[in-house]
């Protein structure tokens, strides 16, 4: 069996992936994991998930462009150009 | 090459990363296995040139320290055989290829550890060396093996911490001791000039083209000379090649390393590659019931 170990590395952090080990059971696959990823203190605490416990997604469709839940859903340069034109304020910004 | 294998090949020199299940050339996968699974080997191997100072290593603090690197370097080859086995070559598949002496390990790990003083060489000068290689492989096409190479990284910079504090507490000792680290020293230059591989061009090196390797062989030979001659040379030693300088233009001049020595010794012909690998036999042979008994009754 592969687990995944995920470890914190302060309190407080998010957990991110270290690696995997082989193990037959949970208990062995622990004690790997303490020794692989928990020796000189780099971790707080591990996650040890059985590899077929994680769900991967790794497709995003975005069939209705829905850009308003994005960053590039707000092009505020172009417009920002625009509105100081309007005031006439873009030469004072530029001196 | 197809047109899919075009294209995987331009998206990894142009940086791109790939992932385990991602889709990969044939070609791709056979080099990623052949190339980590000799570094696993040579963690393995690594270890048995320092195993045998353990007992006589001087003080109890370097016997637990240097007991602490051989797990360290065992754990190492852990990680790096999880690597090769999620790309299809099991953990005791390259374990039998490596003790029947199919697979190859590094050069430096065939050679004997006469005295305290080679312990030091090595833990300073040959995790020095490997390092350099190792941190190219931050930048590695295969992720999963460029995400384990961060730890490893961190634990091999402990290493030459380690080393560098036995190679410093011999040099302030005395002239018998001074006398010990030359020699050592002048034992493993050869080998040491001749770890980076040879020099050929990083674009006619497979490695290189499918950027699982970030840098050239000569190159790295380069960044070893100029990080650890000028520290080697300020603690009073020297080196064995008079040949040895540095050009004004910041090019490190040396002797050509002896490329067939470096051969003849990876192919399984080194001064203790057949007594190292009988015990790696021994050990296996040895332990083959606890897998066969403890290992399917915990499953």
């Amino acid at each position: 069996m592969i687990y995944e170990v995920f470890r914190q590395e302060r309190k407080g952090q998010a957990f991110a992936h270290a690696g995997s080990v082989e193990a037959p059971n949970e208990e062995f696959a622990e004690w790997y994991a303490r020794e692989e990823f928990g020796r000189r203190g780099e971790s707080v605490a591990l996650w040890v998930v059985p590899r077929e416990a994680v769900h991967e997604i790794d497709e995003f469709v975005d069939e209705l462009g829905r850009n308003y839940h994005r960053v590039d859903g707000y092009p505020l340069k172009e417009k920002l150009k625009q509105a100081r034109e309007r005031a006439g304020t873009s030469a004072d910004r530029r001196s | 090459m197809s047109a899919r294998e075009d294209e995987f090949l331009e998206y990894v020199q142009s940086g791109g990363q790939v992932e385990t299940t991602d889709w990969m050339p044939d070609d791709y996968r056979a080099k990623l296995i052949k190339f980590i699974e000799m570094h696993g080997n040579s963690e393995l191997m690594g270890v048995l040139p320092e195993r045998e100072w353990i007992l006589r290593a001087p003080t109890l603090q370097r016997k637990l320290a240097l007991t602490a690197k051989v797990q360290d370097e065992v754990g190492h080859s852990q990680l790096i055989y999880r690597v090769v086995s999620d790309l299809g070559k099991p953990r005791e598949h390259c374990l039998d290829d490596l003790i029947s002496g199919k697979s190859k390990f590094h050069n430096v790990f065939h050679y004997p550890t006469k005295t305290w003083g080679d312990v030091g060489v090595i833990a300073w000068l040959v995790d020095a060396a490997a390092i350099i290689s190792q941190k190219a492989l931050l930048k590695c096409s295969y992720a999963p093996y460029a995400r384990i190479m961060k730890k490893i990284c961190w634990e091999e910079s402990f290493h030459i911490l380690h080393g560098r504090d036995v190679i410093l507490t011999m040099m302030n000792g005395t002239d018998a001791q001074r006398e010990l680290v030359q020699e050592a020293l002048d034992r493993w230059w050869g080998p040491l000039m001749q770890f980076h591989g040879n020099p050929i061009p990083a674009e006619d090196d497979p490695m290189y083209i499918w950027r699982i390797k970030s840098q050239g062989n000569g190159e790295a030979r380069q960044q070893f000379l100029d990080g650890y001659v000028p520290q080697i040379w300020e603690l009073g030693l020297t080196v064995s090649d008079p040949k040895l300088r540095k050009n004004d233009d910041g090019v490190w001049e040396f002797s050509e390393p002896d490329w067939d020595e470096l051969k003849h010794v990876v192919t399984g012909h080194g001064p203790k590659t057949e007594e190292r690998l009988g015990l790696r036999r021994t050990t296996r042979g040895e332990t083959e019931w606890v897998r066969r008994v403890v290992l399917p009754e915990a499953a």
